[in-house]
């Protein structure tokens, strides 16, 4: 294994850069999100609420896009589209339902953010909202190390 | 032993990637607050520090690398510039963590660019 890794044909590189580039900024800017929902339990509900939306529809949302267009990319030059071995399964399984929970999540704080700005709550959103993140954070950690792991 | 390795170096590039994230964000004028750029700093000093060190273990650990192969070599002038970079920003933000200032945006962004030349050279991997 560790010197297959040594060794990975050029074809690869492109969409391998994508997909981690994106895995990356998608990460990232769930962490942003997440640790501005944190506000919300401290009282600058509208701010922190706003912080986490634009965070998950300008930066999370493309990037998953970006992350999971790249894998099917790799997933064809590699040939294991068609008969994904258990790792790349792992990789689809964990992403595929977490852009559900982003989704989810991205709504909950655009409404909390709008309830907020006008004074009559947005916490409950906020902490829905920071609970999927949560959710989904774990699930690309088990993903990150299914990818580098790549158990049979 | 190598998987593991190489999972927790990857994780911790996450982590330095993630701090480039909302360093960016503050710069672009994201109201995320004094928190989340003190979690940002921590990310960044934990990821750097694995990043590194678990980085020149795989070297060691696998067959084909070599520590003083020339990839691996510019990584480790890659990873000291963007150390360098990352103290420049919290020095140009001052105490008062005034990252829309100048000279921090810019430290900012040359850290990103250096954060983005460290994974095409983990991708691309030239020489090796």
């Amino acid at each position: 294994m560790s010197l297959l890794a040594a060794v990975r044909p050029d074809e690869w590189n492109l969409p391998l850069f994508l997909h981690v580039l994106g895995a990356m900024v998608l990460v990232g800017t769930l962490v942003l999100a997440g640790t501005g929902l944190a506000g919300v339990a401290r009282g600058d509900g509208a701010p922190a609420l706003r912080l986490a939306y634009r965070s998950l529809l300008i930066g999370a949302l493309p990037a998953w896009i970006v992350m999971r267009l790249a894998a099917q990319w790799i997933a064809d030059e590699e040939g294991l589209a068609d008969e994904p071995p258990q790792w790349v399964d792992i990789g689809f399984m964990t992403s595929e339902p977490t852009f559900l929970l982003i989704v989810v999540a991205t709504i909950l704080t655009g409404l909390g953010a709008r309830k907020a700005a006008r004074g009559t709550g947005g916490g409950t959103q906020g902490r829905v909202a920071a609970v999927l993140i949560a959710i989904s954070l774990l699930a690309y950690v088990f993903a990150i190390w299914a990818m580098t792991a790549k158990p049979t | 032993m190598y998987d593991w390795l190489l999972f927790l170096h990857v994780l911790a590039a996450f982590l330095l990637a993630s701090t480039v994230v909302t360093y960016s964000a503050v710069v672009l004028g994201a109201p995320a607050g004094a928190r989340a750029v003190s979690v940002a700093n921590i990310m960044w000093d934990v990821g750097g520090l694995a990043t590194l060190v678990l980085g020149i273990w795989l070297a060691i650990d696998v067959d084909g690398y070599e520590v003083w192969d020339g990839w691996i070599l510019a990584a480790i002038v890659l990873w000291l510039i963007a150390t360098g970079l990352g103290q420049e920003v919290r020095r140009a933000a001052g105490e008062g963590g005034d990252l829309t200032a100048r000279r921090a945006a810019t430290m900012h962004w040359l850290r990103s660019l250096t954060v983005l030349a460290l994974l095409v050279l983990m991708i691309w991997k030239p020489g090796a």
